[in-house]
């Protein structure tokens, strides 16, 4: 390649109106195609990218659980999903279609952007009894140790909900209902917690009276 | 011309013999590895190269992701530097930019989620990365696709060099820890204001301090031979 070739716009002659819109349609038409390609050729692998993540979390904060049903709230009563839905709680049930809780998620502002949540929940003991986050942004080295924090993590194998969880200063912890906080992530540990009081009062109720329609789920409570 | 000296590879020499232009061609595309660093020496894509450089694995995805875009628009707008007119240059070159940026979000998103969730909104906004334009507009726009891809891989690389460094210094010191594999033991005291916002600027600014304090030494070792 050589001089030669070096573009010398200075010399070329105007251009009309018509090159022009048409240099940008075209290229805004090929560029189309290309993204929509591109979606729908990925799109198959996000989607069970993010299905597999919350199936995986279901397992975690429910343990023992082998496979579970899907509920969607209807009319302020749990009915199973059909399709995709916004509202869902899973029902999990053991090896043996033992019945191991309810996997609730909830979302709430922290710091920076929404923080989700997936936790298990026991309603035997009203008690949540596995945690994790699924969606975080909180500010790295501080707000993000809701994520793996030992100490944090510790409060959420048996967190009791009712009366409703308190956030109290790291170490202070004696009721059943507290969390201890995180020093120097005041902020994100609140959050968590008026995560977890909104998402327990919207689906206590519903999950109450399902498992008072359903009586043979608690027998088979094998929790503890 | 002396202001060309300043800036050795910028505007182009007369034509040469083909071995000349061999060394011309392996110099397109040493120049953005060191001497034309985008981000030690021309001070380019600042957003990425503090925001997303927290880590050693973070800092390598986005330069590689943005070496990616760099490098097929760069092809791209030299096939194409004769048919757009120069009135819409610029719209046409971001459309494809952009085109480029979403094929790399889906990409990463399908197969890499969990560099794609650290590195969040940032993959989008590679768009507005300053460097991309700039090679389009100074470069690819001027020079055949052979050498606009040199130039674009070896920007490209310098870019991922610098943001890999920044992130492997910021991990070590931030986080005791490189790829995630704990360095030091339970005794490190991690300096947690590396791998916040302020680390960023304090380890780009110990980079910078380095490669022009080099360039400077570089000068007067020249000036005392000659």
């Amino acid at each position: 390649m050589s001089t030669e070739e070096q573009m010398t716009f200075d010399q070329e002659p105007e251009p009309s109106s018509f090159r022009l819109i048409a240099t940008l349609g075209v290229a805004g038409f090929l560029s189309g195609l290309v993204l929509v390609s591109s979606y729908l050729w990925t799109k198959p692998t996000i989607d069970a990218n993010k299905a597999e993540e919350q199936r995986q979390a279901i397992f975690r904060v429910l343990p023992g659980t082998a496979d579970f049903e899907t509920f969607t709230l209807q009319d302020g009563q749990l009915q199973t999903a059909t399709g995709p839905a916004e509202d869902r709680v899973f029902l999990g049930r053991d090896a043996n279609a033992g019945f191991t809780g309810f996997a609730i998620t909830g979302e709430e502002p922290g710091f920076s952007d929404i923080v989700t949540v997936i936790v298990g929940y026991h309603p035997a003991d009203q008690a949540i009894i596995g945690y994790q986050v699924l969606d975080c942004k909180e500010t790295p080295g501080l707000g993000d140790k809701i994520i793996r924090n030992e100490g944090f993590l510790a409060n959420f194998s048996h967190l009791v909900v009712d009366p409703e969880i308190v956030l109290v200063k790291n170490g202070t912890k004696k009721q059943p209902n507290e969390v201890d906080g995180i020093t120097g992530a005041t902020i994100s540990s609140r959050t968590v917690v008026n995560l977890l009081n909104k998402a327990m009062t919207k689906w206590k109720g519903p999950i109450d009276a399902y498992l008072q329609a359903h009586p043979e789920l608690e027998k088979t409570t094998g929790h503890e | 011309m002396p202001t060309c000296k300043l800036i050795p590879n910028w505007k182009k020499r007369p034509a040469m013999s083909n071995k000349v232009i061999g060394s011309q061609n392996m110099q397109e595309f040493l120049k953005g590895l060191w001497k034309e660093n985008p981000v030690f020496v021309a001070v380019l894509g600042m957003c990425p190269s503090l925001a997303v450089t927290n880590s050693a694995i973070n800092g390598l995805a986005m330069g590689l992701a943005t070496t990616f875009v760099l490098i097929g628009s760069s092809i791209l707008v030299s096939l194409l530097r004769k048919v757009i007119p120069k009135q819409v240059r610029i719209t046409t070159y971001i459309v494809i930019i952009a085109t480029f940026v979403t094929v790399v979000d889906f990409t990463l998103q399908a197969y890499f989620p969990d560099i794609h969730k650290a590195l969040g909104a940032f993959i989008s906004l590679i768009v507005v990365n300053c460097l991309i334009l700039a090679r389009q507009e100074s470069f690819a726009s001027k020079n055949g696709q052979w050498r606009s891809f040199l130039d674009a891989s070896g920007m490209g690389l310098g870019f991922t060099f610098a943001l890999f460094t920044l992130g492997a210094i910021r991990e070590v010191l931030g986080n005791g820890s490189l790829f995630g594999v704990s360095l030091f033991g339970k005794a490190f005291e991690p300096w947690i204001v590396m791998i916040l916002p302020p680390g960023g600027f304090f380890v780009l600014g110990f980079l910078l301090l380095l490669f022009n304090w080099s360039a400077q030494r570089r000068k007067q070792r020249k000036m005392q031979t000659a």
